[in-house]
């Protein structure tokens, strides 16, 4: 039903467009000077017709689904009221089915009637919504044509709609953002409420198991948080040491010592390395270098778990090298050329240049770019799932298995859940946290390059 | 080096000055593109020599042979001799790193390093380890502060960045970092061409002071600043060096009607 209304919208627009700009034509060929271009009277036309047809279409769409159900259930006879939230819930699935004519098992004839009688007020509702958008489209259209005229500044307002317009998708943004947080922070306010934040941040144990029902034993949860936060760490830290030295020393090389051709290949490959798919990278750490590290250990003697915090951290490492060579690339490439004249006119050689001028004026870039690349470590989800385990020990030995905060979410929130207990509740808790810790990780990096800037322009 | 396969004809040095550059027959390539053809001159030790002509002449690409920055271009191909003090600057065995030591330079548009005004001047000494301790290197970075007359306006701040300084003074800065490595040359590509003139009217007259130490060979567009600092003066055009001689001569007498043209204004 909607795509009608969008199509009129569409085809609606187009007329409005040509028929605005041939109006202005016509003022031209009677020997007018128009004070805009005649483009700018269509585009003017189009705003005028979809701005109320769209705004009608998404204050009626909210408010007919609300109004029809509340008036279903009120014709509902007496003992098909609903009683409470859930009955409620169930009565309005039931009508919904019958209006969509899929139906499981007995529904009663009331029931069943009053659904008809919704679907039928849904399509009326749906129709009149049509009709009342094409002559809300034909009044924008008339007042906008009777506003028309060679002095009719079109080109002003249309500048100031597209602004307007500009300005709605920036809001857009911002309110999401704010939203998604104040609700993370909302559930873990409610997490909070049940286990206290101490036994949280500072808990040593975590198993997340809440008994479903009253009677069942063994599975009391405990949500101490610090193994998966050691983790985290743990595997953040090994995939910087082999992403940090690897990115920024072959960033160096394509910036400063690469001749044009391998330049103009070798980069293009790296920057391949950061479209592959983070799962491909999971089961390449699977079933590759987690077999290659435990049975390199056996040979060594070591214990080795099947599943390790070294196999992850290094395939992860592997795939955020793009992350930070391609960043330092350009940011040393955006060191002035003139730079590294005046050190060469010195008599410095070109690594004495390169780690003298070229990387202290590049390195709040290199900061940045080195941080983005933790984000993406911490954040990071599959590899960890596919190559570190489940298990939450609390350890710093990179040989065994370890778990993370990302990993936890993803476990506690597939599969069916009932969205109020403890363990659920957690992952919100966990999801806060990580976001506390890559915002203190911007502020801080922020600090740290307005501390070390050495500003060269 | 084989003079005799390059002799230099229209070179005269006055007899009483010794020649610190000479060079012959030197060609650079960049690319297919043949910038500057034959150039044979002789440049006088402890005397200004201006390089003068019109953009793209080839003054600016001489310039930089003679501390091989054209090695940092890839495209850049050089032929012919470079003599400094009879040394050839060219033989394989030369290392670039003390040629540029003892050739310095100061750029077109003023460069300082992102760094504190005391490291920039420290950089020099540093990387060539000309200073035995902390006294000595701070004794070099004064010492040069004050030839270049910027010591009594920076004395109080030498921890700021060199990139605070105004233009004139982020010039003068690269005067003394280039001096502070105590060079035998000073090449400077245009050092005015950023500045308005009363910072120019400084650096000339750094330039008139340094004389008395350093050979220096000065890149200019500005003729007038060309006849105020320079003893010699070589004028080029579409990579030939057209007429080279004393300064007075070639702005009162020149022997080129190129030279004339253009020292006249009729061109560039």
């Amino acid at each position: 039903m909607a795509w009608i209304y969008f199509l009129v919208v569409a085809v609606f627009a187009v007329l409005g467009f040509y028929a605005g700009r041939s109006r202005a034509h016509a003022f031209r060929e009677n020997g007018h000077n128009l004070h805009s271009l005649p483009g700018y009277h269509g585009y003017f036309v189009i705003l005028a017709i979809i701005v109320p047809m769209l705004v009608l279409f998404a204050i009626w769409s909210t408010a007919e689904t609300r109004l029809l159900e509340t008036q279903a259930l009120h014709s509902l006879p007496a003992a098909f009221q609903p009683t409470d939230d859930l009955s409620r819930a169930t009565r309005l699935r039931e009508i919904h089915n019958v209006a969509s004519g899929q139906t499981f098992g007995e529904v009663p004839p009331e029931v069943r009637s009053v659904g008809e009688a919704f679907a039928h007020n849904l399509t009326l509702s749906h129709w009149a919504k049509l009709v009342l958008g094409m002559a809300f489209g034909a009044f924008g259209y008339l007042w906008a044509t009777r506003r028309l005229s060679p002095h009719f500044r079109a080109r002003n307002t249309v500048e100031r709609a597209v602004k307007l317009i500009l300005l709605a998708c920036s809001i857009v943004a911002v309110l999401t953002t704010v939203g998604i947080v104040f609700s993370v922070l909302f559930e873990t306010f409610r997490f909070f409420a049940r286990v206290p934040w101490w036994e949280f941040l500072f808990g040593f144990q975590w198993s997340p198991q809440t008994a479903i029902r009253a009677d069942q034993v063994g599975s009391s949860g405990a949500f101490g948080a610090v193994p998966l936060f050691v983790g985290t760490t743990l595997i953040m830290v090994i995939a910087m040491c082999v992403a940090g030295p690897i990115g920024l020393f072959s960033a160096i090389y394509m910036a400063e010592y690469a001749s044009p051709r391998v330049r103009s290949i070798a980069k293009p490959v790296l920057e391949v390395l950061a479209g592959v798919p983070t799962v491909v990278f999971g089961f390449f750490a699977a079933l590759t270098v987690a077999p290659l590290i435990r049975s390199a250990g056996e040979a060594l003697g070591l214990d080795v778990a099947s599943e390790s915090a070294l196999a992850a951290g290094l395939v992860m490492g592997v795939m955020i090298i793009p992350f930070v060579s391609s960043l330092s690339d350009d940011v040393i490439n955006a060191v002035p050329q003139s730079l590294r004249d005046g050190s060469y006119g010195m008599g410095a050689t070109k690594s004495e240049t390169i780690k003298k001028v070229v990387l202290p004026a590049a390195l709040p870039g290199i900061v940045s770019a080195f941080m983005l690349a933790i984000s993406r470590a911490v954040g990071e989800t599959m590899i960890v799932v596919m190559a570190a385990g489940l298990s939450a020990n609390l350890t710093f030995n990179p040989l065994e298995a370890v778990t993370t905060v990302t990993v936890q979410i993803k476990t506690l929130l597939t599969g069916d859940q009932e969205f109020d207990s403890a363990k659920t509740l957690s992952a919100f808790a966990l999801g806060f946290v990580l976001f506390f810790f890559t915002l203190a990780m911007n502020f801080v990096a922020l600090q740290v390059v307005r501390r070390y800037r050495e500003q060269y322009d | 080096m084989d003079l005799s396969l390059s002799p230099i004809a229209h070179v005269d040095v006055p007899p009483d000055t010794r020649t610190k550059i000479r060079a012959s027959g030197v060609n650079v390539f960049y690319g297919d593109k043949h910038a500057l053809k034959d150039v044979s001159i002789a440049i006088p030790e402890k005397a200004v020599m201006a390089f003068i002509g019109p953009s793209g002449c080839g003054k600016s690409t001489f310039l930089r042979c003679i501390n091989r920055m054209n090695d940092t271009i890839d495209i850049a191909r050089i032929t012919g001799n470079i003599d400094i003090d009879g040394q050839d600057i060219y033989t394989p065995s030369l290392d670039v790193v003390q040629l540029r030591a003892r050739v310095g330079m100061v750029f077109q548009k003023p460069n300082p390093f992102p760094k504190s005004i005391f490291e920039n001047i420290a950089y020099g000494p540093r990387i060539h380890g000309i200073a035995k301790d902390k006294t000595e290197l701070e004794e070099i970075v004064v010492g040069s502060l004050k030839r270049a007359g910027l010591f009594e306006e920076v004395k109080d701040r030498l921890d700021d960045s060199g990139t605070s300084l105004s233009g004139g003074q982020q010039q003068r800065l690269c005067i003394a970092r280039a001096i502070a490595v105590s060079p035998e040359i000073i090449l400077m590509d245009e050092p005015c061409s950023a500045l308005d003139p009363i910072a120019s009217a400084k650096i000339e007259e750094l330039i008139t002071e340094l004389r008395q130490n350093f050979t220096i060979v000065i890149v200019t567009h500005s003729m007038q600043q060309a006849a105020r600092v320079s003893q010699r003066t070589a004028f080029f055009h579409l990579g030939i060096l057209v007429e080279e001689g004393a300064t007075d001569d070639i702005f009162t007498n020149p022997r080129e009607p190129r030279t004339q043209d253009y020292i006249t204004g009729r061109f560039g």
